[in-house]
């Protein structure tokens, strides 16, 4: 989200306070990311390694189909260096 | 409507007093001179079943006032009491208290900073945290101190304020010396100052977080809102002192002025000296020479438009700061008063800065006399020969 689309010192709570639950939600922090997982489904044996080692809970998983949820995705990498098949490779943000 | 009795109590003990009538939930403090006897004081009606607040005892006062901030975000009235090292130990938890909103009421009892150690009175503690978001006033005498602290409950816990705030007194000078202080019946008190009703709290049956990270994309927005509350506590500083008069007959204001009708010149203070300046200057009037005192009470937020309509048909102003700020052109103190003149478009107006007082050193009324003799003579001669000096330093 661009800067001037933020809300304004009017109208957010005072004191930094967040004063209702599951606001992490709205506020997406995947822009830090310098490299981004992408996941070969092709190759994806669907062993979950990723899924549980992320340490940003951004592997999303149904079924043991794996996918990468951008929106909050660090791209640290650790899934790609996790999983046993060389399924993720991390690819630089435009 | 005045309901009063006198008693006589020192600076310290009518702190305490005060805390007490406000009824405070939660002290937490940490003994240090000149400022011990107030929450030795405290402890006492505390001891004695006298109030029904919480006495946590810490370690520390940064400890101190990591737990008075706790406390302030369930919802409580939170008085506390520091001085010199203990203020500069809390430092980097004023900033805390301020950006979280929480109204504590704190007596900075102003005692000079080591090194080398001294336990006498300077405002370099307070003015060391001079920018940490606090109100803050500087009381002249122990009545003045009873009637910031109950006043400044009000103040602080306005719903459009919520800041946190400091009532400066001098040590020794006011909070070991007794007075005859009058005080409002606790029941004047009570219909004053009403139970503190907190716009957020910590509740476990409404959770709510407090203290996040807050990134670039954000911080801004909440040290604009701080600045905000500064200026409508400005407002609402007017609003109480004079809903306090109604109940005390004594009327505060962010200035104290004395003598500036017809006055060119005037020395502009804070704190105990003040009242020395005005004894000089009723000498000096007898001699038909007139010099006005204007005594600052609010420091921050700081009442530079008021200080301007005092000052305006003036041709000179001396303004005393009892600390040094190292390297600095001028005092704190002198820096706001010029930073307001020059705002203002009157850099016509002369200014010297005399810094006095440090560590505890007496600024005798002779010395007073000099400086008001040189603030007159800049006002003749529109001439400054001497920004800033220091007042009764040996060579
Ligand atoms: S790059 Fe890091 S944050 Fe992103 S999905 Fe992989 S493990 Fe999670
Ligand atoms: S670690 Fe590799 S193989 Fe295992 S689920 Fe994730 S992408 Fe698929």
């Amino acid at each position: 989200m661009s800067r001037d689309e933020l809300p304004g010192w009017r109208s957010i709570a005072i004191g930094s306070v967040i004063p209702e639950p599951a606001t992490a939600r709205k506020y997406r922090t995947g822009d830090w990311r310098v490299f981004r997982p992408v996941i070969d489904l092709d190759k994806c044996i669907g062993c979950l390694l990723c899924w549980i080692y992320c340490p940003d809970a951004s592997i999303q998983q149904s079924d043991r189909k794996v996918k990468v949820d951008y929106d909050y995705c660090k791209g640290c990498g650790i899934c790609a260096e996790e999983c046993p098949v060389k399924a993720i490779a991390m690819v630089e943000e435009a | 409507m005045e309901k009063m009795k006198v008693v006589g109590l020192s600076g310290d003990q009518i702190a305490a007093y005060a805390a007490k009538q406000c009824r405070v939930d939660v002290v937490s403090a940490y003994p240090i001179t000149p400022q011990t006897i107030i929450v030795e004081e405290y402890s006492n009606y505390v001891a004695n079943g006298e109030v029904d607040t919480e006495f946590i005892c810490v370690e520390s006062e940064h400890s101190a006032m990591s737990a008075c901030i706790g406390a302030s975000l369930t919802g409580a009235r939170v008085f506390t009491a520091t001085s010199s090292q203990g203020l500069a130990l809390m430092h980097e938890m004023l900033y805390i208290a301020s950006g979280l909103r929480c109204p504590i009421v704190m007596c900075v009892v102003n005692r000079a900073l080591s090194a080398p150690i001294n336990i006498h009175c300077d405002h370099s503690d307070m003015m060391g945290s001079r920018d940490c978001g606090w109100i803050q006033v500087f009381a002249e005498n122990a009545q003045e101190v009873y009637d910031w602290v109950i006043q400044a409950f009000k103040i602080a816990e306005d719903r459009e304020v919520l800041l946190p705030m400091a009532v400066n007194l001098d040590g020794f000078t006011i909070s070991h010396a007794l007075e005859d202080i009058r005080v409002l019946e606790d029941g004047a008190v009570d219909e004053f100052l009403p139970e503190r009703e907190a716009v957020y709290r910590l509740d476990p049956d409404n959770p709510i977080l407090v203290g996040p990270l807050v990134l670039p994309d954000y911080y801004f927005e909440f040290k604009v809102q701080q600045e905000e509350a500064m200026r409508k506590a400005a407002e609402k500083i007017g609003e109480v002192t004079r809903e306090y008069y109604e109940y005390s007959s004594r009327k505060y204001a962010p200035i104290d002025p004395f003598n500036v009708e017809g006055a060119n010149t005037a020395l502009i203070a804070m704190g105990s000296t003040a009242g020395m300046l005005r004894t000089v200057a009723r000498q000096l009037e007898r001699e038909g020479k007139r010099v006005a005192v204007i005594k600052l009470w609010l420091y921050r937020p700081f009442p530079g438009d008021e200080l301007i309509k005092l000052v305006e048909d003036m041709e000179s102003l001396i303004v005393l700061d009892r600390t040094l700020s190292f390297g600095a052109p001028v005092g704190p103190l002198c820096s706001d008063v010029i930073a307001a003149l020059y705002n203002a478009g009157r850099c016509d107006i002369r200014v010297a800065n005399a810094v006095y007082g440090l560590g505890g050193r007496d600024l005798t009324p002779a010395e007073v006399e000099e400086l008001s003799m040189k603030a007159l003579k800049m006002a003749e001669t529109k001439m400054v020969d001497k920004r800033m000096e220091f007042i009764g330093v040996r060579e």
